[in-house]
């Protein structure tokens, strides 16, 4: 029985040391080839996929596996041990906190912005056309939670445009926040514009003038403990370069 | 579910090995966690933290939330189990499956279909709405109801289950010295179910107070109003994780008092 359990252990731990030793070394030596991991932040979500897929095309021997998630949690798993070849950011604060734990390998770099943009149910039933708007009494106005970025850039924006809003709820992401106004429960809120863009018909988006608005910066950069950092930096410069026009589909903008 | 006479009277046997590694391997699973969370535990900023009117409120709202929701339970949670277990009727076992069903719905899924039958344009929400001006979402009472909709189900399997390993020929004895529906259920049934009764409210009071994908759903996230204590956890862990941990052990604390103090005084005899 108990030979059983120490075989067992000793199998997973050859698996384990198995994948992170073979993973660099691929069939094809100039290193556009075997598996990396990119995390990423969930508003990345689409725009990522498209372009691993593309990625791929690009180098057929390569596989790209993507975990996407809030940027903060992200940076608490890659903390605590979470391997990874890339992390893509959705703000500043989050990648300086790798940067500052030395978690990184090389200065990050910003591949894409996002704007801001107030959502509205399609048709916008309560003519919601600025950021004062959203003050009136009657509305429902949810916003993201002053905690996460989406909050911390709207509260930015409101308060340079010195509105002061109630809102209902801060919700914990700006998908909570999408899926309040499209479900009809609030009658407006504050997400990034490539939110509204994903979103569908549903909901519509009215835009926040440049003065206002708050321009949100992603890096990238590959991680210091990356199995297969050759394929890494080769993901991160196709992000940088034939990406750029995937980010755009998606309502990026080009930094 | 007695045992044979024969095996109760057996002195008690040695554990076997395997049994004691695993059951070992078992607690040391649910213990090894709670002890990385005291020891990352900021103990000296402990008092300024917890003081902090936001922790306050959420506290608050959690012990105001999460009793209201054990009441409704009980309320509504005792005659389900009570008509599950005494009444035969055509679709009853689909019935009670459907009202255990929050047991194994994710709670985001729970909140969201209480948002498409209670919200401003859900089923019932957009005429509670029109005709007495009720709003439930991203109130109080939303986040009173998201957690008796998760919690609830913990009474009704309790007590059910109570209700059945009961002896009825008590019921039967009082019913034939005339006592009526009513006094038998208050003077015999509820006073030999009272183990499962508690046992149920301790359960989904537990629940209640861990409350967190549903009441984040239905009823949003403001604190003082809705921002319960897992909700502020959550969003603390974003910028400061110091107080996510300290809120986490006083949770914890609190119901690790109600757990064990509840079980020595009501269920140790059982």
């Amino acid at each position: 029985m108990r030979a059983t359990l120490v075989a067992a252990l000793v199998a997973i731990a050859a698996i384990g040391g198995a994948c992170g030793g073979a993973a660099p070394a691929g069939p094809n030596p100039s290193g556009s080839s075997g598996t990396i991991t990119v995390f990423a932040a969930s508003s990345l979500t689409a725009a990522y996929s498209a372009i691993g897929n593309d990625f791929k095309k690009a180098h057929p021997a390569a596989m790209v596996t993507f975990g996407f998630g809030g940027s903060s949690t992200l940076v608490a798993q890659i903390e605590q041990g979470a391997i990874g070849d890339v992390f893509a950011s959705a703000d500043q604060a989050n990648m300086q906190k790798l940067l500052d734990a030395g978690l990184t390998a090389e200065a990050p770099r910003v591949f894409a912005q996002n704007h801001l943009e107030m959502v509205v149910a399609a048709g916008n039933p309560k003519h919601i056309s600025s950021l004062a708007d959203l003050s009136r009494s009657q509305l429902v106005v949810v916003l993201c939670a002053p905690a996460v970025p989406c909050g911390r850039y709207a509260a930015q924006a409101l308060h340079d445009a010195e509105v002061t809003v109630k809102p209902a709820s801060q919700e914990a992401d700006v998908k909570a926040v999408l899926s309040k106004v499209a479900l009809g429960e609030a009658d407006a809120g504050i997400v990034y514009a490539t939110d509204v863009k994903a979103a569908g018909a549903g909901v519509q988006g009215v835009s926040i003038p440049p003065p206002l608005n708050v321009v949100a910066d992603y890096p990238i950069a590959v991680l210091k403990d990356a199995p297969n950092a050759t394929l890494a930096k080769a993901f991160v410069s196709y992000v940088l370069a034939d990406g750029q026009r995937t980010l755009a589909r998606y309502g990026f903008t080009s930094p | 579910m007695a045992l044979p006479a024969r095996s109760q009277s057996r002195a008690r046997p040695a554990a076997p090995l395997p049994i004691v590694i695993l059951a070992g391997a078992g607690a040391a699973f649910f213990i090894i966690p709670l002890i990385g969370l005291l020891l990352r535990t900021p103990w000296a900023s402990a008092w300024h933290e917890l003081g902090s009117p936001e922790v306050l409120a959420a506290l608050r709202l959690s012990l105001l939330a999460s009793f209201s929701a054990t009441a409704i339970g009980l309320i509504l949670g005792v005659p389900l189990a009570w008509t599950f277990a005494r009444l035969t009727f055509p679709g009853r076992s689909v019935i009670r499956a459907l009202t255990v069903l929050p047991m194994v719905l994710p709670p985001v899924v729970g909140g969201v279909a209480l948002l498409l039958a209670f919200g401003r344009r859900g089923l019932l929400g957009s005429w509670l709405a029109t005709a007495f001006g009720i709003h439930l979402p991203f109130t109080t009472a939303g986040a009173i109801m998201a957690e008796t909709f998760v919690a609830m189900p913990f009474v009704v399997i309790t007590v059910e289950a109570g209700l059945r390993s009961m002896d009825t020929r008590f019921e039967d004895a009082a019913r034939t010295l005339g006592a009526s529906r009513w006094t038998v259920l208050r003077r015999v049934t509820l006073p030999l179910v009272r183990p499962s009764l508690v046992a149920g409210a301790v359960l989904c009071w537990a629940r209640a107070l861990g409350e967190f994908g549903a009441t984040i759903t239905f009823a949003g996230n403001l604190p003082g109003r809705t921002q319960t204590t897992p909700l502020a956890v959550y969003l603390a862990l974003e910028t400061n994780p110091d107080a996510a941990i300290l809120l986490s052990l006083v949770l914890l604390a609190v119901s690790l008092a109600v757990l064990i103090g509840l079980r020595d005084r009501w269920l140790g005899a059982s």
